[in-house]
């Protein structure tokens, strides 16, 4: 039943691009959100469903979902749903809506088999499969400055590719197999002294910290975010970044090289490095999406600080930093998306006062400032404690302070956006505008109620879905 | 044939040829040549005889189907995208490089050689070739290893996939 | 597995292969054009098959690594097909194809 996660969303892609008939084409969209949606239900309400290790019976593929899995495959499916709605409201055109839709199928068999993998160079080739669908989802409007930033990010990504291979054909030397199995009975046998398996996990760090985005490997990331198209950016925002890049540290830690001590400063000292100097920047933007790449990094530093970390607690709450900043990204980003739709800019200089012609954005853009800043009873604020607490009770007082100190700047930035954006005086030829339509409304307000429900009912989501995480590293 | 410190660089401990010195040299020089040739049309074909001798080198490491791919596939049909993409964006004749990067060029050409020299001094003392060969298991049939990966399988299939949509997205416009 | 590591076979190509990841690496950094950049990258990509297919080697994996490469060079077929997609999309828009135009969106 898992395999369907992979094999249900191929499937509906042959179906609806068969090329002799018409009428599937139309197909293509519905089908796209009932498969995301049907996905989050499912990891969110039925998680221990989905948990399984083994052979499917379809295609003897490998695959194993555990609590990371779940947690993943639930951001995914949320994700993928707002971009595929607001999709809808940027491509006007009818002719390339379904084209869309194929696409962000391609990026959900993906990523989906990306989580479910149990073997290294798999890992690979699904982060492969991913950023391919990333460049081409960037440059769906073939507008130049986003063409450009594909490119640029095609270019870094193929530097994290030799690396990523450079790691895996070490593990081969070392571990002679690329099995995540395999590599972590090699590891526990040759220990602190195994310097071959050492390497590999250092060469394959190093390309999963460029696909993370983190500082000083972030080069490719504002541009990317900035230049693409309003709702490629929300999944860029949302979920690839993460999954390609964050969601792979965490699986080769927790279940192929180990949590090797020299790996987690490198993770801490990168994480921080990250959520400071992302904060940083983002003070200093004027656009506003460009803002929020940078704020993004930032975010993505907390959660590879949790992991560096490596105390239950700190891991167990990076996950849900994962998961958070997933919904609270998505979110501002449908924001941003709602701006560019109704003023045709995104820069801050040229917005002002536009609370009262859309409340509804501007409510929805602070709840999902006040998450990711950490305010309680916020989703964000919970995820956030537990990393701080984790680090703090682990002796990293150091870390726990710039952590803290970080949260605070992001606080700063976020509140001078919302008051160039959303507060003071409308600017001119702003008068005119109105709040936008339903389905931006709707995705707005989804990912809203998730992060506040997500935060209110917080020990029900510890227990369900964020727990089981930590245990994971018990092992 | 004389000790080995008077044998020839490129003979091996029994005398024959040794190959593998061979092929790493060329394999150097073709990529050299490929990135730092003046006319972007030499480079593309730089890059087919580079590819064409790593698969070369991928026969002599005993993984002959990954060669054969390697031939077919990146020789010929990168090769083809590439003349395609120059073709359309330059004429083919035209030198893209500056004067400046043209003379820099012309100065920076003993460092292949160099590094060439190098490759050959340290590799001068070889053991007999190959220390590796058939080692068991490993002689499996590669089917059986495609009966192992299927995920990976499934993954160049979403890959091809994606590269269909690309071939619509991005070439189609021509015809307007 | 240690008689490996001091065999010269091993190092000759393993010097192979990481010279052809450096000169890929630095002709990426002083191409100054789009294609030239992907040239390179190719450069870097053939340097880790090579380096793979004598991992495969030197651990009695031959199986494995040709697998891995064969793998390897779908995805890479694809990737350029993307990439000079985008070249042609932004000589079409642009009329150039330097690397300038990398330069204009990274501020």
């Amino acid at each position: 039943m898992v395999s369907s996660l992979i094999l249900a969303p191929i499937a509906v892609l042959v179906i609806v691009n068969l090329p002799a008939l018409r009428w599937p084409k139309k197909l293509a969209y519905p089908s796209a959100l009932f498969l995301f949606a049907a996905q989050t239900l499912l990891a969110v309400f039925s998680p221990k469903a989905l948990i399984y290790a083994g052979e499917t019976s379809f295609l003897s593929l490998k695959i194993r979902a555990d609590a990371l899995s779940v947690l993943s495959l639930a951001s995914i499916g949320l994700v993928l749903f707002v971009v595929a709605l607001s999709g809808r409201v940027f491509f006007r055109d009818r002719q390339v809506r379904p084209d869309f839709a194929s696409l962000l199928l391609v990026a959900l068999a993906g990523m989906n088999a990306a989580v479910l993998a149990t073997d290294l160079f798999s890992l690979y080739v699904f982060i492969e499969v991913v950023a391919i669908t990333s460049y081409l989802l960037i440059a769906f409007d073939k507008k130049s400055p986003a063409m450009a930033a594909a490119f640029q990010y095609l270019a870094l990504s193929a530097l994290a590719t030799t690396l990523l291979l450079g790691g895996v054909a070490i593990a081969i030397l070392s571990a002679g197999t690329t099995s995540l199995d395999g590599i972590y009975a090699a590891s526990q046998r040759t220990g602190s002294s195994g310097l071959l398996t050492h390497l590999a996990l250092a060469l394959f760090g190093a390309g999963l910290l460029i696909k993370s985005g983190l500082v000083p490997f972030h080069g490719w990331l504002p541009a990317a975010y900035s230049k693409a198209p309003a709702p490629v950016s929300v999944l860029l925002a949302g979920i690839v970044t993460k999954i390609s890049g964050v969601y792979m540290l965490f699986r080769v830690v927790l279940s192929a090289f180990g949590f090797q001590p020299w790996f987690r400063e490198v993770l801490l000292l990168f994480g921080a490095i990250s959520i400071v100097a992302g904060a940083v920047a983002a003070i200093g933007e004027n656009d506003f999406k460009k803002m929020l790449a940078y704020s993004s990094i930032s975010q993505v530093g907390y959660i590879v600080v949790g992991l560096g970390c490596a105390t239950p607690i700190a891991l167990a709450g990076a996950a849900f930093h994962f998961f958070n900043h997933a919904v609270f990204k998505a979110l501002l980003f449908v924001n941003a998306a709602s701006i560019e739709n109704r003023a045709s800019t995104t820069d801050m200089r040229e917005l002002g006062g536009l609370s009262e012609r859309m409340p509804f954005t501007g409510a929805t853009c602070v709840v999902g400032l006040l998450s990711a800043a950490g305010i309680p009873p916020l989703a964000g604020f919970w995820s956030k404690l537990m990393i701080l607490g984790g680090l703090w009770y682990a002796g990293y007082h150091g870390y726990a302070i710039v952590a803290l100190g970080g949260s605070l700047l992001t606080l700063g930035y976020f509140l001078i956006m919302q008051k160039k954006v959303f507060f003071g005086k409308i600017k001119d030829g702003l008068g005119g505008l109105g709040e936008v339509g339903r389905t931006l409304c709707i995705s707005q307000a989804l990912l809203a109620s998730v992060t506040i429900a997500s935060g209110i009912f917080f020990p029900w989501v510890l227990q369900t879905l964020v727990l089981p995480i930590g245990t994971l590293m018990v092992k | 044939m004389g000790s080995a410190n008077t044998r020839p660089a490129y003979r091996d401990a029994h005398g024959k040829i040794d190959m593998d010195t061979l092929l790493v040299l060329a394999l150097l020089l073709a990529s050299v040549w490929t990135v730092s040739t003046a006319r972007l049309l030499r480079s593309v074909i730089g890059l087919g005889l580079t590819s064409a001798v790593l698969a070369a080198a991928l026969f002599r490491l005993e993984a002959p189907l990954a060669g054969v791919f390697e031939l077919s596939v990146c020789a010929a049909l990168v090769s083809v995208i590439f003349v395609m993409t120059v073709a359309v964006t330059q004429r083919l004749t035209k030198d893209d490089l500056s004067a400046r990067q043209r003379q820099m060029l012309k100065r920076s050409w003993p460092i292949p050689l160099l590094v060439a020299v190098v490759a050959v001094v340290i590799f001068r003392h070889r053991t007999p070739a190959n220390p590796f060969f058939a080692t068991g298991i490993s002689t499996d049939v590669r089917s059986m290893l495609w009966n192992e990966r299927q995920l990976d399988l499934v993954g160049e299939m979403l890959v091809l996939l994606a590269g269909a949509f690309a071939t619509v997205m991005l070439f189609k416009e021509a015809k307007k | 597995m240690t008689g490996i590591l001091s065999s010269s076979f091993f190092w000759l190509y393993a010097f192979g292969a990481l010279a052809l990841v450096a000169i890929g690496a630095f002709a990426m950094l002083v191409a100054m054009n789009l294609v030239r950049l992907l040239i390179a990258i190719e450069m870097l990509i053939k340097g880790v098959t090579l380096f793979l297919a004598l991992a495969g080697l030197a651990s009695g994996n031959r199986g494995l690594a040709q697998s891995a490469i064969v793998t390897l060079i779908v995805i890479e077929v694809v990737l350029m097909i993307v990439a000079n997609g985008l070249v042609l999309g932004l000589f079409r828009q642009r009329g150039t194809i330097s690397t300038q135009l990398l330069n204009e969106v990274k501020e």
